[in-house]
């Protein structure tokens, strides 16, 4: 029997099934071992009570730890200061005070993506599905709320990726659809790419909105103007990924890939544009690459998040100065997507 | 499931004892029986799905979630590369008929899947994992056509359909069972990233292993030479054994070289041309998928999972649809498939949003896959010469996907000029007419073997 090479073959294929099988089981269950550990930590975060209170910057914590993914908030003046831990857990948010939008994993066998809007006790006042992984949210003054999700494919054998973005109402209900559905105006001229996306929404007011559309084919990046009663965007400016509006409305910052032509990855860098004259200041001071869309601190300062390199997970908010006359520097150690609540 | 377990039992056995059963019984039996080869072949395919389609579920959201990096520079080299994959797997069959050896080109395929699993472990930033993605596709174009000529070589020619079919259900059952492996792993460990490459690469290492280990070294050419060589005399051998008198040829059972003249055959080229017409109207299921959750919030919510509905149907189909295809004729199952796929479209545009247009979609989306991927598969292989069925495959499966490419991206055109539900209603009119017109063209007998390239004749 022992000279049968269909025999040995199976016997060698026995042995390789039991040696898979015990080391991805030991694997598991180490990191599993050492997830539970890890979440069940005490977080390493200075927490108080009461920042939400005055002027605060809402924020996804991402200090590792059972407050991991929790929304917390520091207090406008003392941005490295002690935190006030919410009860609620997102992605990405986006605050006003008395609201709060938040794009959320659902995790699970079946791993569902939502968006909510919380009241000022954290509880949910509407909910809505999102088709992917989310991405930007923004809430405006108005009560519009804008969301993007990364529709990704099903399968390994079909292209697919894409980004949804739509603008729903504070209670919930739907204002625009997907924004790709919208008549994109180039140059005044009616303009279809089969693949457009549209994302980075950030609000003028209750009818205007700039955003992102980009298209692989005809190699454009556009800056758009939206609009949400003619249902158009109009293009302003190629170069433009993931505008924010700043507080006082004349400018825009956003990220610009400065990589060379045929680079393999994408490299952003922040920039400032004045929606009066068009022009660009590159910020960059700032050396990494960004891929986050940028919020204003205020008329003068830029937030924006970057991952720690040696720390899968865990995120910084950095400041970095509009006008670019100085370095970029450390705003909210170990956290996400702020928001800042005046 | 039943049915594949009964085939494997069956076949084991059938190893050491069928010579004691009485030959009427096993006559019938070997009709209806899916060889022990195919069955593992389908075990390999199973193995590396899971692999492949856990990695590839999540890894947007890893490089999201875990990198802090947007999706949109990971979706630009998507395209390319189905490209290039699509063109590799021609490759890919032309090696294993060239070589007569599909098994080791079906390996150096899997083998450099499985490669990317390692470097997954260690790949930090987007571009090495771009990179990964594009070699493992390129693994993925070589194995598929020297895989499928392993299964026709192994499969009884009578029920070829059946047998693609249940390779078909492994496969779809791992690509269904990948994603939600991972999802349960993340949702137990939230940051469990390199476990599930670790799953990953357990389950591609087990799938090259069963390749390797467990798949006959099968020669499809050889054999096909040594069954229409049958004396010595033809096989060029001495008369006698032992004899060292002029013997001609010496041991060369080379068969038939290949050659592309495949290709000028009626029937081939008949078959590649209603591939490509019906290949030219298939849109994506990614499209129906957004149309469904543009339409109806139930879409939506369970959209992570629409796949799950259509791979399911898929896998309970594909081994009775193609022993189906085996009894009514395989081209018109193939043909009157993509009937379904336009009720896929008309359950998407209708305007009535809700679970039951959803689940119907999904339905004859899963019965379209059945009727036709592993059935264009078995009908390539029974219609040329064994010397050229690996490239033949590969042809037909890459003038499909090209075609598919093409459509998808026409039909994006019409998308955006006509919006969703006019778009899905005019791709399923173009199905409705198209249909007939290819039901004709492969009409009785239209695809059978051309006469001029059978080289199952003695010389």
């Amino acid at each position: 029997m022992t000279d049968n090479p269909a025999f040995r073959r199976r016997g060698a294929f026995a042995t390789l099934v039991l040696v898979v099988l015990a080391g991805t089981t030991w694997y598991a269950a180490a990191e599993l071992q050492r997830a539970r550990a890890e979440q069940n930590a005490p977080t390493r975060v200075e927490v108080t009570e009461d920042v939400l209170d005055g002027p605060h910057v809402l924020f996804r914590g991402t200090a590792p730890g059972e407050l991991y993914g929790r929304v917390a908030a520091v207090a406008l003046d003392d941005l490295s200061g002690p935190r006030e831990v919410t009860p609620v857990v997102c992605d990405r948010v986006s605050s006003l005070g008395g609201a709060t939008v938040c794009l959320r994993t659902r995790r699970g066998v079946v791993t569902t993506y939502e968006a909510e809007v919380l009241d000022a006790e954290w509880r949910t006042t509407a909910t809505w599905p999102l088709p992917g992984i989310p991405s930007r949210t923004r809430l405006s003054p108005d009560g519009l709320v804008a969301t993007t999700a990364f529709v990704t494919g099903h399968s390994y054998s079909q292209a697919g990726f894409s980004t949804e973005t739509t603008v729903h109402d504070i209670d919930g209900a739907k204002v625009s659809g997907n924004l790709e559905d919208f008549t994109l105006l180039a140059d005044g001229e009616r303009v279809a790419p089969v693949d457009r996306n549209v994302w980075g929404v950030t609000f003028v007011d209750d009818r205007y909105f700039y955003a992102t559309v980009r298209s692989q084919s005809l190699g454009h990046t556009w800056l758009v103007r939206g609009d949400l009663t003619e249902r158009t965007l109009v293009t302003v400016l190629d170069g433009v990924e993931c505008p924010s509006l700043s507080p006082d409305g004349t400018r825009l910052a956003f990220k610009r890939d400065v990589a060379a032509d045929g680079a393999a990855a994408p490299h952003w860098t922040p920039a400032v544009l004045d929606l009066d004259t068009l022009k660009v200041s590159v910020l960059d001071a700032e050396r990494r690459t960004v891929d986050d869309q940028i919020t204003w601190l205020d008329d003068t300062t830029l937030l924006y998040g970057l991952p720690r390199a040696d720390e899968p997970g865990t995120t910084d908010v950095w400041s970095l100065p509009a006008d670019g006359t100085g370095k970029p520097a450390l705003a909210i150690p170990q956290a996400w997507s702020p928001s800042v609540v005046g | 499931m039943s049915t594949l377990a009964r085939a494997t039992q069956g076949e084991a056995g059938s190893q050491t004892s069928t010579s004691s059963r009485d030959p009427a019984s096993r006559g019938r039996r070997r009709a209806g029986r899916v060889p022990s080869t195919v069955v593992t072949l389908g075990v390999v395919s199973f193995l590396t799905d899971v692999s492949s389609e856990a990695v590839m579920a999540v890894l947007p959201l890893y490089v999201t979630a875990a990198l802090g990096m947007s999706v949109v520079a990971y979706g630009v080299v998507d395209g390319l590369v189905q490209g290039a994959g699509a063109l590799v797997r021609v490759a890919g069959g032309w090696a294993a008929d060239r070589t007569d050896r599909p098994k080791w080109v079906a390996a150096a395929g899997y083998g450099l899947s499985a490669l990317t699993r390692v470097g997954l472990l260690f790949a930090a930033g987007l571009p090495a994992i771009a990179s990964l993605v594009v070699v493992d596709r390129i693994g993925k174009g070589v194995r598929t056509a020297p895989r499928d000529a392993l299964i026709a070589a192994a499969a009884n020619p009578r029920n070829l359909g059946r047998s693609f079919g249940v390779h078909r259900a492994l496969d779809t059952a791992g690509a269904t069972l990948g994603p939600l492996l991972a999802f349960a792993v993340l949702w137990v460990i939230p940051d469990g990233w390199t476990t599930i490459f670790v799953i990953s690469l357990g389950a591609a290492v087990l799938g090259v292993g069963a390749l390797v280990l467990l798949v006959p070294d099968l020669r499809p050419r050889r054999a096909a030479w040594l069954r229409t060589h049958r004396t010595r005399q033809d096989r060029g051998l001495p008369k006698c054994k032992g004899c060292t008198c002029d013997a001609p040829g010496g041991l060369e059972l080379a068969g038939r070289p290949f050659s592309w003249s495949f290709l000028r055959g009626g029937a081939t080229v008949r078959l590649l041309l209603v591939a490509g017409i019906l290949g030219l109207l298939t849109v994506g299921d990614g499209f129906v998928y957004l149309a469904l959750q543009d339409r109806d919030g139930f879409a939506t919510h369970w959209f992570p999972l629409l796949y799950v509905g259509t791979n399911a149907t898929y896998m309970l189909l594909a081994a009775p649809i193609g022993r189906l295809a085996d009894r009514v004729g395989r081209a018109r199952v193939l043909v009157w498939g993509h009937a379904l796929l336009a009720g896929a479209y008309a359950c998407a545009a209708v305007p009535f949003p809700g679970a039951a247009t959803t689940i119907a979609a999904l339905v004859l989306l899963g019965t379209f896959y059945a009727m036709t991927d592993g059935v264009l598969a078995a009908l390539t292989s029974a219609l040329v010469p064994t010397a050229v069925r690996g490239t033949a495959i590969g042809t037909a499966q890459t003038v499909t996907a090209v075609m598919r490419m093409v459509a998808s991206a026409g039909f994006g055109v019409l998308w955006f000029a006509f919006g969703s539900v006019h778009a899905l209603w005019i791709a399923a009119a173009a199905l409705v007419i198209a249909v007939p017109v290819c039901a004709y063209l492969v009409r009785a007998g239209r695809l059978e073997r051309d006469p001029d390239l059978v080289e199952e004749s003695p010389a």
